[in-house]
């Protein structure tokens, strides 16, 4: 065996393997359900007893407390928004992928697992992809029966689309609005519940710490955002269902809220973090016009279907009316590159090769920075084949999203496009049960690291999300919670003070004075370092530069950080500069994680690990593992600890779309 | 663009407020109008001021968390949400008026961020599906014709903005109810619970202290989803059919 380059020794230390010991072996079709057995169940007359944390409202946390309260458990939901309703899953818009085989044209559940299996590049667990693609089906049928409106034939049955590099039409869709639609479903279900009294909602609360009392996770320690109380909530398990830290990147299709606070201090207290360098860029999203800009916005790749994605043969084209270009002068470059899947390959190689292009010079658009950073996107031929209205009925609110944000008609002018960060496939390394390496920590969703792989198709988060939420937790936790009620916490423990203490003296750190410049400005620079060295392409060099950029820039930050107002009441500055802070630390292992991986792999780009035509080149061999990263403490280094991945059912190979 | 903003400012919910003036310069019209506070508050920030709080999450016009009387409009002079608004729908040497939303539903949290969990107890008193997690029959088991499956996607696209209560000069939420009652009770699978949704959720409309709805229209008028005003009238009419069904 060879042995790899280790880009990233002297920055880590290697730790003893990790393994999951809760997935059940034998036939992949019977894990889940061996799983459901063998777990054990605690007593309905007990679940009054049990009390449950749930932070996090989208699709994974709403789902979670929703079903949870409907099993009897004692919930408390939390959320940073002023609404349950608002957590950044509303903002999903292709759709959500399931092996139903409405349309007859073969899919199964073992096809959607191995589709996800390959399309997660060979980085995810067999047996989790199984299960995710197994419950995939009982999603869809509890949505409608929740009365999520999806789109319909004329028949009065449900239609489906095929979606971003796969060939089968599993993806159903409530028009381009399904994360709203899902998550207004779940969210109702979650307000059902907390009419009947099983669970009871923080809105405007930020969780801050977590508390480990005798190795297990006991409580957390939230902050009211409106009248800056610190306050303390204990149960006998947690859920984190936090989201993703796209954010970390400062520009991304990620809500302003969105962070990696919860996470990320339960990791700082022991919580293992998984893959935290796999990035998902995303293709479809609208250019960047400026400085000013503070969010990306995706539209979904759904357009992908119909569109076609060109750049000008010529540079000297680039700020021509595309109208004006001739079609023996544009460039098709993904038809032309891969023509069996052409506008429909997988988002990394969509976002991956429209950066070529414009690096070649050969991006529209605005200039920023001396670069036009856009293609094209180009409905005209659909509009000529379907006509007009088919279109709008199958994308109008994309079209009119378009037209609001950037004052140009995309039925007339083709639309520009260019890649931005939109979703993580790292997270909170959990086992099979989704429990973390925290006893009682559970994790759901994309605050978890679980079943993408290193990259994740599309339509898949919504089914991870709700999978988490609907139907696997509530089966998984159910045997920790068996042991249950733990023993009562006193206010007073000296694991509870110090928590509540930790959370105090950094918020008064935050807001010292002497500071001169803005979170704002701090969060903009490190989005600049992790674009340009943690981002579609990465080097050794460029990540090694990075890390000590990141270190330099988190001394500044708690040197001259500048944020005015009180810890009393509410300050969006104070908010917001907690999260950069754990956002500086995130950054840096990011990078580190990034580093130590030397291979091309899933949505990341090592440029040492190329074919001869520079494709992405995997290294089974040396990586085919999840990286699980273990804190040890501030300036000190992680430990990682690997866990192995085989397949039993999927072979690996080499992905190709030409 | 140089741009005159007038901005109320109220430190705490329990405080009187009042408007106070600032001036920003070199504002792109491409910026959102979110951006331009951004830019608002960094200058504040610089100059040892406390930034104005705003609201807002998403920012693609679909969580509904922004929303701001702008010149006496919600979400401003276009019908989106106030995350949608450009700069370019306004011209250099404007002055513009930036309040929070009015309505004693809605109280006031501070400068420009107001309470809406109203809302959500609105919501928890009926608007919903009884359906527990895996009592569910296969999605196929009921067809829904297609008119009626787009009808109450339409009601259903609603953001829970509140720029339908901002805009009523009743307060009312009829519009937020409404849409909720038209998108639940177009489907078979919402008939069930019908006539209790419609009198638990307008009983707490009404305890919310929300107003009563004299069709003005306001309200559709500036919801940036385009909730149609006929949901008001759906609302009436299920309500009707309650009260005779005797609930």
């Amino acid at each position: 065996m060879s042995e790899p380059m280790d880009d990233a020794a002297g920055y880590y230390e290697l730790g003893e393997p990790i393994r999951d010991t809760k997935a059940p072996g034998g036939p992949i079709e019977t894990r889940w359900e061996t799983r459901e057995f063998e777990a054990r169940i605690a007593n309905p007359a007990n679940r009054r007893r049990l009390s449950i944390i749930v932070v996090g409202t989208g699709l994974a946390g709403a789902s979670a407390a929703a079903t949870l309260g409907e099993a009897g458990y004692v919930v408390k939901s939390f959320c940073y928004q002023d609404s349950p309703r608002r957590a950044h899953s509303i903002a999903a818009q292709g759709g959500i992928n399931a092996a139903k085989n409405y349309k007859g044209d073969g899919d199964s559940v073992y096809r959607l697992f191995y589709d996800t299996i390959k399309g997660g590049d060979y980085r995810s667990r067999e047996s989790n992809v199984y299960r995710l693609a197994e419950v995939s089906r009982n999603i869809i049928d509890q949505c409608v029966a929740q009365g999520v409106p999806f789109a319909r034939e004329y028949g009065g049955l449900l239609d489906n689309r095929s979606f971003g590099g796969v060939q089968v039409s599993r993806t159903f869709y409530a028009r381009g609005q399904t994360g709203q639609q899902l998550l207004l479903g779940a969210y109702q279900a979650l307000e059902r519940q907390v009419a009947a009294g099983s669970v009871r909602c923080y809105s405007r609360h930020e969780m801050l710490e977590l508390i480990v009392v005798d190795g297990r996770a006991r409580g957390i320690i939230v902050r009211d955002m409106v009248t800056g109380e610190i306050e303390t909530y204990f149960a006998d398990v947690v859920v984190l269902a936090t989201g993703g830290y796209g954010n970390v990147f400062f520009l991304s299709t990620n809500a302003m809220g969105c962070n990696v606070t919860a996470t990320w201090r339960a990791h700082r207290k022991g919580a293992y973090f998984g893959n935290p360098c796999y990035t998902q860029i995303h293709p479809t999203c609208i250019p960047v016009t400026g400085a000013h800009q503070s969010k990306l916005t995706l539209m979904s790749e759904s357009l992908r279907n119909d569109g076609r994605i060109w750049v000008p043969k010529k540079a000297a084209d680039c700020d021509k009316d595309p109208r004006d270009i001739g079609e023996e002068d544009r460039d098709y470059y993904l038809e032309r590159i891969y023509p069996a899947y052409g506008n429909l390959v997988p988002r990394d190689i969509a976002s991956r090769q429209a950066k070529n292009m414009c690096d070649e010079g050969r991006g529209v658009g605005p200039e920023v920075d001396g670069v036009r950073r856009g293609v094209y996107l180009d409905f005209t031929e659909a509009i000529e084949r379907l006509g007009r209205q088919a279109i709008e009925n199958k994308y109008g609110n994309l079209f009119d999203m378009y037209a609001q944000i950037t004052g140009e008609d995309p039925y007339r002018v083709p639309m520009r496009i260019y890649p931005a960060v939109h979703y993580v496939m790292g997270g909170l390394w959990v086992d099979y049960d989704l429990q973390a390496t925290i006893p009682g920590l559970f994790v759901t969703g994309e605050a978890n690291f679980s079943d993408h792989g290193a990259n994740r198709l599309g339509a898949s988060a919504l089914m991870q999300g709700l999978a988490d939420g609907y139907f696997v937790l509530s089966n998984t936790i159910r045997d920790y919670l068996a042991d249950g009620p733990f023993e009562r916490i006193p206010e007073d423990h000296p694991a509870v003070r110090e928590a509540q203490e930790s959370v105090r003296t950094r918020i008064e750190t935050l807001l010292a004075p002497g500071g001169s410049r803005s979170v704002d400005s701090y969060h903009r620079e490190l989005g600049h370092i992790m674009w340009e060295y943690c981002g579609m392409e990465r080097t050794a060099d460029g990540l090694r530069k990075a890390i000590d950029l990141i270190r330099g820039l988190r001394a500044d930050f708690w040197r001259n950080v500048k944020v005015l107002g009180s810890a009393e009441g509410l300050n969006q500055s104070l908010e917001r500069a907690g999260r950069v802070a754990d956002f500086l630390e995130l950054g840096e292992l990011m990078c580190i994680d990034a580093l130590h991986r030397r291979e091309s792999c899933g949505g990341h780009f090592r440029a040492e690990s190329q074919t001869e035509e520079g494709e992405a080149l995997r290294d089974d061999e040396n990586f085919a593992y999840v990286a699980a990263w273990e804190w040890t403490g501030d300036g000190e280094k992680p430990v990682l600890h690997k866990e192995n991945l085989t397949y039993e059912f999927v072979e690996m190979k080499q992905r190709s779309y030409k | 663009m140089k741009l005159t903003l007038k901005i109320w400012r109220q430190p705490d919910p329990t405080a009187a407020g009042g408007l106070q003036t600032f001036v920003v310069d070199d504002i792109s019209p491409d910026m959102s109008f979110l951006e331009m506070l951004d830019v608002l508050n960094e200058q504040l920030n610089a100059e040892g001021t406390e930034p104005v709080a705003f609201d807002s999450d998403c920012r693609e016009g679909i969580c509904g968390m922004c929303g701001l009387m702008i010149n006496g409009e919600a979400h401003g002079p276009t019908r989106t949400t106030t995350c949608q608004l450009h700069m370019r729908s306004f011209a250099d040497g404007d002055t513009i008026t930036i309040e929070p939303w009015r309505a004693s539903a809605f109280p006031v949290l501070k400068d420009l961020c107001v309470d809406r969990q109203a809302f959500d107890r609105i919501i928890a008193s009926g608007g919903y599906i009884s359906v527990n997690t895996g009592a569910a029959p296969d999605a196929h088991a009921m067809p829904v014709a297609k008119e009626h499956a787009d009808r109450a996607f339409d009601a259903a696209t609603c953001i829970a903005c509140g720029a339908c209560v901002a805009s009523c000069p009743n307060a009312s939420a009829s519009l937020f109810l409404g849409a909720k009652i038209t998108h639940l009770g177009e489907l078979p699978q919402g008939q069930a619970e019908r006539d209790y949704r419609v009198v638990q959720m307008t009983a707490q409309h009404d305890a919310e202290g929300f107003g009563g709805c004299t069709n003005i229209g306001e309200c559709a008028a500036a919801c940036p989803k385009e909730i149609p005003l006929d949901v008001i009238s759906q609302l009436n009419w299920d309500l009707h059919a309650a009260m005779r069904h005797g609930r």
